[in-house]
């Protein structure tokens, strides 16, 4: 084996090069996905500030009306509901409470996940065994299924709903980090470090984790739209958020009964749903295939 | 294949379902103590403790859950308590739709998502393809829910075209496939499309051309049944994915299957009929899995030895 002279390494990575004026330029897409997540973001937490109206103020003499570009009342732009609440109002709560179920699932679900497949990397043996006879349980029956199970047996508060819907995606996390740990573990850096005898627990804290976070991180953009579905469907269905508070799933499930006569009152929360979802999905990709390159050799 | 293979596959099916029940059983007896919940709160204790020694609430945890096993697999699952009749009667006679559902749906995901898939492959970088991959996209963030009720105002309410609740005719059941195969048929698109990418650039792809076969003879004789494997496994993993749609689908269309008595179930604590279908569910997951892990052992025997390996 020769020693490569400078000019061979450079036509050696000739290959990748084209990839960088790509990797320069943000796509249009791209840019508005995220303007809309930043301004998802920001709805929810100043919704006391920006909601024109509460999201339980009644108005039973104003009810129905439709939204002021279709010549209803100036002061509702969206409309009212069946009981004369402001739709835009409710809608800016609702989207509080469904962005905070899914941020709050999505860190529930991560941490669990990871401190499992962590668990399962570290004692190996029948540890092992049993978290992936977990893993795999969880992975054959659809979540959906199992999240009612819980709610119905247990009944439906706003702390168990919230566990539940965090509890998405777990066995996804802990068979990544699983690997993740498994793949570091044999690596010379945690090799060194536990030859000089620093305590397990530090070694997976402050070496492994942050070597392994990027990847991490990519799964969660990837769950992250799965979880808002999750918590919307629930919703839509009447089995997770329960009125008076509201969510984006609530609000289209109660607009359904009135699709005929003020579709206003659920089809905004719908809207906001799919471009939610989309735009996380479409950031999520970008970033893995920035993040990762293993990935796009892959993709092509 | 190899019968051990086979077994193999079996015992972690078996796994699954033994999980399954003890999931139920641990949640079920979590709940609370169903004679309390069904005597009123004036009942004497002597009475709770005639009920709690009827129903063999006063054995032992590993006693009752011997029981429950042993009575599940008798096939009883419980008593509904809204209709007054055996869980399983009323979760059975509704199978037969959610499967019509069902089928559709998945018709709709396998030849809709295949072909839309193959178009893109073929004509890879043309506008057909960004548009058709743009269109997945969409399908794919897209909740259920929404569409459905977007495709009743449309062809119901609007257009009327279309009925947009119950299954009276065949002509009920196209929104709910669609609407339940739409998102499904969106990732088997990518899938195949990524997949068969990767054929057509094989050498025995160019023997083909050079043999002068058709397009359409080489696409469907050569490239597909090699580019199958990653096909097979999302559609198996969409089945999922299905049943857990049709819950949702369902309600939305007010299709008298399953999931319509799940969500009910849940709504009114029928907690009989709901141990029912999960554990039916549970069931039918369990076939289908060990279905599509013999299909892919059969589509590629190269699998056998390496799935073997994988998981560990």
């Amino acid at each position: 084996m020769t020693v490569a002279t400078p000019s061979e390494t450079v036509t050696q990575n000739a290959p990748s090069r084209p990839r960088f004026p790509r990797r320069r330029g943000v796509p249009m897409v791209i840019c508005l996905s995220a303007v809309w997540l930043v301004l998802v973001f920001v709805v929810a937490l100043g919704a006391d500030v920006i909601a024109p109206f509460g999201y339980v103020d009644q108005s039973l003499l104003n009810r129905l009306k439709p939204p002021a570009f279709l010549g209803g009342d100036p002061a509702h732009f969206l409309g009212t509901d069946g009981l004369g609440r402001d739709v835009l109002s409710r809608l800016i709560y609702a989207i509080r409470t469904s962005v905070l179920i899914a941020f709050f699932g999505t860190l529930i679900g991560a941490s669990v996940g990871t401190l499992i497949g962590f668990l399962a990397a570290h004692f190996r043996g029948w540890v092992e065994d049993a978290v992936m006879v977990l893993v795999d349980f969880q992975a054959s029956m659809p979540f959906l299924i199992i999240a009612l199970a819980v709610l119905a047996f247990l009944g439906n508060s706003f702390w168990l709903f919230l566990v539940v819907v965090g509890l998405y995606g777990w066995e996804t996390y802990a068979r990544l980090a699983r690997s993740l740990v498994l793949q570091a573990n044999v690596q010379g850096y945690a090799f060194a470090i536990r030859t000089l005898g620093v305590h397990p627990v530090k070694i997976y804290v402050r070496h492994v984790l942050p070597n392994i976070l990027s990847i991490l991180v990519v799964q969660v953009t990837l769950n992250f739209p799965e979880l808002i579905l999750l918590e919307t469907s629930l919703s839509f269905l009447g089995l997770g958020v329960q009125p008076p508070q509201t969510s984006l799933g609530l609000m289209l499930g109660e607009g359904r009964n009135y699709l005929a006569t003020a579709w206003w009152m659920g089809i905004p929360a719908g809207i906001v749903i799919f471009l939610t979802t989309l735009s996380v999905s479409l950031v999520g990709d970008w970033l893995r295939d920035r993040l990762d390159p293993t990935l796009q050799v892959a993709d092509s | 294949m190899s019968i051990r293979f086979i077994l193999a596959k079996l015992l972690r099916g078996l796994v699954t379902l033994l999980l399954a029940v003890t999931f139920v059983f641990v949640v079920l007896r979590l709940s609370g103590d169903p004679v309390t919940q069904m005597l009123p709160d004036d009942v004497p204790a002597s009475v709770i403790a005639e009920y709690r020694r009827m129903w063999g609430l006063d054995r032992p945890l590993p006693e009752q859950y011997l029981r429950y096993v042993l009575a599940l697999l008798q096939g009883d699952f419980g008593f509904s308590f809204r209709d007054n009749r055996p869980a399983l009667d009323v979760v059975m006679e509704r199978v037969p739709e959610t499967m019509r559902l069902g089928f559709a749906a998945f018709a709709i995901t396998v030849i809709m998502g295949m072909a839309a898939g193959i178009l893109a492959a073929l004509r890879r970088g043309t506008g057909t393809d960004h548009a058709t991959m743009g269109f997945t996209i969409l399908a794919h963030s897209m909740p259920n829910f929404f569409l459905g009720i977007l495709l009743i105002l449309l062809f119901a309410m609007s257009l009327r075209v279309l009925p947009s609740s119950g299954n009276a005719t065949w002509w009920h059941l196209i929104m709910p496939a669609v609407t339940l195969g739409a998102s499904h048929a969106a990732s088997v698109a990518r899938f195949t499309r990524s997949s068969l990418l990767e054929v057509l650039h094989q050498p025995f792809m160019r023997t083909a051309r050079a043999k002068g076969l058709t397009l359409q003879r080489r696409v469907v004789m050569h490239a597909l049944p090699n580019a199958a494997i990653p096909v097979v496994t999302v559609l198996g993993l969409r089945l999922g994915g299905l049943i857990g749609g049709a819950v949702v689908v369902e309600s939305v269309f007010a299709w008298p299957g399953i999931g319509l008595l799940l969500v009910n179930a849940v709504g009114q604590r029928d907690l009989a009929v709901v141990q029912a279908i999960v554990l039916l569910i549970a069931l039918t997951m369990v076939i289908i899995n060990f279905l599509v892990d013999i299909t892919y052992g059969w589509l590629d025997p190269r699998i056998e030895g390496m799935q073997g390996r994988a998981t560990r």
